[in-house]
């Protein structure tokens, strides 16, 4: 049976693991390389490297780190952040990242998706959506939380699947940072209504709540990033309590 | 041990270059048939859409190289799909070392959304035959994305479940494939380079 995901996302900024909370306040917690290292041993799934200073700050030079990840890390990652258009990922790609995550370029050029896809196959393409609750809608941002759009999730999800992603990650601005659990609702909504894999982000406090963002959220994987980082929860614990609830995992 | 990787216009070299120099293995990355043919083993990887791919080695005639290699070949992903007879992507024919056909993942009316496509992630292997594995491997987890697969048939060298069975292995004579990414397989994926480097 194929298992749920767990995965660490590893936000960096000047090469170092960032983590901010609601995406500002941001404190150092260590080398990407040596900290992905680390979560694979302890039984990850797959590592999210997310340069979030790449789309504010202009900043595209990512392959050297990547490079080096590829080249001690034994599971599958995706990289996000510094790609805006063909020649970044497939520059990206050579180094040796397993899947590319694209947010506020897509938005802005939706075809980037379809040039992705077409040229490296959907299964590198991951659209990373940020998105927050308000006035009764969620709203997709850009700019790492900065810039609303006139795009709304749902829409701009099935949108991305259409042009050809292979993934889609969902961002909770509401929930991110705050460890009150995933936006399980919404996250349900976003499964039923795709046929390709969601990646929860967004809200993890403790291990229940990946059990419900599993079952509840109908998520095909799950993200977090402070808590391995500050090691509140460590990852075998975690898989072993959602083997303990009949969620399979790989042990 | 001198081990070659084909060269071609397909993705992920890189990941399988460095899983065989974590291994101990230093890989020559070419695409010169003199070097492919006299290489100890072959890799055969692979990421990319099938009928492209296919046109590519048929216009570098690396088609007819690879079906004619004899040392041990290992196809990986759309490696294996290619050493296929047929793939439905793009309609192709293939290089028709394994008799199985490719097909596209079609998931039964109302489960689009528990049967997703692609098909990503980690899932099990069962049903061992062939030199690139061994008991220990039996129902472990390696890593797997793909849209279409090849179907069960007398080459399956293992099988994965996810809309029905399906090979995720194959193996006939000096060839074989995995559907999966052995060199991101975490350490049974590392297992099972090193089973095929020793064969």
């Amino acid at each position: 049976m194929l298992a749920k995901r767990i995965i660490p996302c590893l936000d960096i900024k000047d090469g170092q693991t960032v983590k901010g909370v609601n995406f500002l306040d941001i404190k150092s917690v260590g080398d990407p390389v040596e900290l992905g290292t680390l979560y694979a041993e302890q039984g990850a799934d797959e590592l999210v490297f997310l340069d979030i200073t790449a789309s504010h700050e202009k900043r595209k030079t990512l392959v050297e780190l990547v490079q080096r990840i590829a080249r001690h890390i034994n599971i599958p990652f995706t990289v996000g952040g510094g790609v805006s258009e063909l020649s970044d990922a497939d520059a990206l790609l050579a180094a040796g990242c397993d899947k590319l995550s694209i947010n506020s370029a897509a938005v802005r050029n939706p075809q980037l998706i379809d040039q992705m896809a077409k040229g490296f196959g959907s299964q590198f393409v991951v659209t990373a959506i940020d998105a927050k609750y308000e006035n009764g809608k969620w709203t997709v941002f850009v700019n790492g939380g900065r810039i609303a759009t006139d795009k709304e999730l749902f829409s701009w999800a099935k949108e991305a699947q259409e042009r050809g992603a292979g993934e889609i990650l969902f961002t909770s601005m509401n929930h991110d940072g705050v460890k009150t659990g995933f936006a399980c609702e919404a996250l349900a909504q976003l499964s039923e209504s795709l046929s390709i894999p969601v990646i929860a982000s967004g809200g993890a406090g403790n291990m229940e709540h990946f059990k419900d963002v599993f079952t509840k959220g109908k998520a095909d994987a799950g993200l977090a990033a402070s808590i391995f980082h500050f090691k509140e929860i460590a990852i075998p614990d975690l898989k072993k309590y959602l083997t303990d609830n009949n969620i399979p995992v790989r042990l | 041990m001198n081990i070659v990787i084909i060269k071609y216009n397909a993705g992920n070299i890189r990941s399988v270059q460095f899983a065989l120099q974590r291994l101990g293995v230093e890989p020559v990355i070419t695409a010169d048939p003199e070097a492919i043919k006299t290489a100890d083993k072959v890799i055969f990887p692979g990421v990319g859409e099938a009928s492209t791919t296919m046109d590519y080695l048929r216009e570098t005639k690396l088609d007819q190289l690879i079906v004619s290699l004899k040392q041990p070949v290992l196809g990986i992903c759309l490696g294996l799909q290619l050493m296929c007879k047929h793939s439905e992507e793009g309609n192709t024919d293939c290089l028709g070392i394994f008799d199985e056909e490719v097909k596209r993942f079609i998931p039964a009316p109302g489960e689009e959304n528990i049967h997703k496509v692609p098909h990503m992630g980690w899932n099990t292997i069962t049903n061992l035959k062939s030199g690139i594995f061994d008991p220990s491997l039996d129902n472990q987890y390696v890593y797997f994305v793909h849209s279409f697969y090849a179907a069960i048939g007398p080459h399956t060298a293992a099988a994965t479940q996810y809309t029905q069975p399906f090979s995720a292995a194959l193996h006939k004579d000096n060839f074989y494939a995995t559907q999966f990414h052995p060199e991101k397989s975490g350490p049974v994926g590392a297992k099972i380079l090193k089973n095929f480097i020793e064969l």
